[in-house]
């Protein structure tokens, strides 16, 4: 093994750790910084993949943003600060969906993993050093795939009109005639 | 190798003063802008050794973790505040010709990416110190950021546009005189939204005195409180020195740019600091609608309709 691929290694089970103790902590603002340090050790795998757009663009909205939002809407909560006591059939951070999650989970990694191997087994990517700058992503994003980039700024689109929707009490359905 | 250690040296070195002198030069300016004398006994001359002294007895103050607080996430919560601040300066170039510790080729994007990851630690304090106006003061932090974060990169993204290029470096090579009134509005939205996500005044909510103590950080004693309000401080040093770079040359000046690029750099920090400080003495805190709609429907309008200007002034000359 290459010192890249253990360094690699490493970031990946950190990563998957951080997001086990995501789910698993009993204290729900440690869940949203075990977040942060999931998101850190995938950008990390990102700037090893020479992917060094993508990984500051992802500690920009994931850890900025996504985490932040995460926190405040955590605030607005009645979470306790410290450990939730655990308790038996009404305890708060358990859920009658669990297993129907973890099945969802394994399902999800099972298809990414048979994809992956499947398909891309022996496909060998060399990395250059400018291979994930801004230039070419920018060149291969705007050339090659600019139309499933347009369907989905389509698709935030829709659900950025439909979040101001639902948080418009003002605008009801519209009656028989058509009126509001 | 060794050019390297130099660089980081001289870089902690840079850490160390800077935001000392910043907050020296805050005590005295308020005090003269508010027609008083300000620290005038510690260190003889004007009071030049106050932060020093003020370091000394933060140093020796009981440290003092609040029984219900989450102890862990409360004690890291100041090095969380601090060090992104420290990381940015890293890619910020002073002067020509390789006068930059790291000159990475999305420099831009590191410096918005680790800056934006400071205001985690003032979240995690608002949290973690199980006191309800720290949680208010939480909040308010979380609040603002989500509305200033999306303005501050639309800016700094047409200055990127401008100079084709997302190295900081590469921006200020590209700059360009005319550039001041064609940016214009992108350097005041950059640095209106900057100071929003520094909490400084007038955007001062978070930590608001006269309503929630002093928000966030209203458990915090001695040296962990020290390190929030250098984190204050090295957070104006940055976000001067991130406007310098982006929006007004950065090393470029009327003469000897080679030779003395790093004074005009430093120049145009200290003035832009200035300018912070004097929008703190001169401007009341915003209310919470306030802040919001500022920056909804006059920050983020404002950036969009810069970067429609830089896009076609760009194709225009292309």
């Amino acid at each position: 093994m290459t010192a890249q691929e253990v360094v690699f290694t490493l970031l990946g089970a950190v990563a998957v750790g951080s997001a086990i103790l995501v789910v698993t902590t009993r204290q729900l603002v440690h869940a949203a910084l075990w977040l942060v340090v999931s998101f850190g050790a995938l950008a990390g795998a990102y700037l090893l993949l020479t992917a060094e757009f993508v990984a500051w663009v992802q500690v920009l909205i994931y850890v900025g943003a996504v985490v932040v939002l995460l926190l405040f809407g955590i605030m607005l909560t009645r979470a306790p600060i410290g450990r939730m006591p655990r308790g038996g059939p009404d305890d708060p951070l358990d859920s009658g969906n669990r297993w129907a999650a973890l099945a969802v989970a394994l399902a999800t990694a099972g298809v990414l993993i048979t994809t992956l191997v499947h398909g891309f087994s022996d496909a060998v990517i060399d990395l250059k050093a400018e291979g994930g700058g801004a230039e070419p992503l920018g060149a291969s994003l705007f050339r090659t795939w600019v139309l499933p980039f347009e369907v989905l700024s389509v698709l935030l689109l829709a659900a950025l009109i439909g979040a101001i929707v639902l948080s418009r009490t003002d605008i009801g359905p519209r009656d028989r005639e058509g009126r509001r | 190798m060794l050019e390297l250690v130099v660089k980081l040296v001289l870089l902690a070195a840079a850490f160390a003063v800077l935001p000392l002198l910043v907050g020296q030069t805050e005590h005295k300016v308020m005090a003269h802008m508010q027609a008083r004398l300000g620290p005038m006994y510690a260190g003889a001359f004007h009071g030049w050794a106050q932060l020093v002294a003020d370091g000394v007895k933060f140093v020796q103050k009981e440290d003092v973790v609040p029984r219900a607080a989450d102890r862990r996430i409360f004690k890291l919560a100041p090095a969380v505040a601090l060090v992104p601040y420290l990381i940015v300066l890293v890619v910020v170039p002073i002067g020509p010709d390789g006068q930059v510790v790291l000159d990475l080729r999305v420099g831009l994007f590191f410096a918005l990416a680790v800056m934006g990851v400071g205001v985690i630690g003032a979240i995690m304090a608002g949290w973690a110190s199980a006191n309800k106006y720290a949680l208010l003061g939480g909040m308010r932090v979380a609040a603002q950021l989500m509305s200033y974060e999306l303005p501050m990169v639309l800016a700094a993204a047409s200055a990127a546009m401008a100079a084709g290029t997302l190295s900081l470096t590469g921006i200020v090579e590209e700059w360009r005189w005319w550039w001041l009134p064609w940016q214009a509005i992108g350097a005041v939205v950059f640095f209106v939204a900057g100071l929003a996500e520094l909490r400084r005044p007038p955007f001062d909510m978070p930590v608001a005195d006269s309503e929630i103590v002093f928000g966030p950080y209203t458990e915090y004693g001695g040296l962990r409180f020290a390190l929030f309000l250098l984190a204050e401080y090295a957070g104006i040093v940055v976000l001067s020195a991130l406007t310098t770079v982006l929006f007004l040359g950065g090393w470029k000046g009327p003469f000897l740019e080679t030779e003395l690029g790093w004074l005009w750099t430093l120049l145009k920090v200290f003035a832009l600091s200035f300018v912070v400080i004097w929008l703190r003495v001169s401007y009341p805190r915003l209310r919470e609608d306030q802040l919001q709609r500022l920056a909804w429907a006059w920050l983020v309008p404002l950036s969009l309709l810069q970067l429609a200007l830089t896009g076609v002034v760009k194709v225009a000359m292309a």
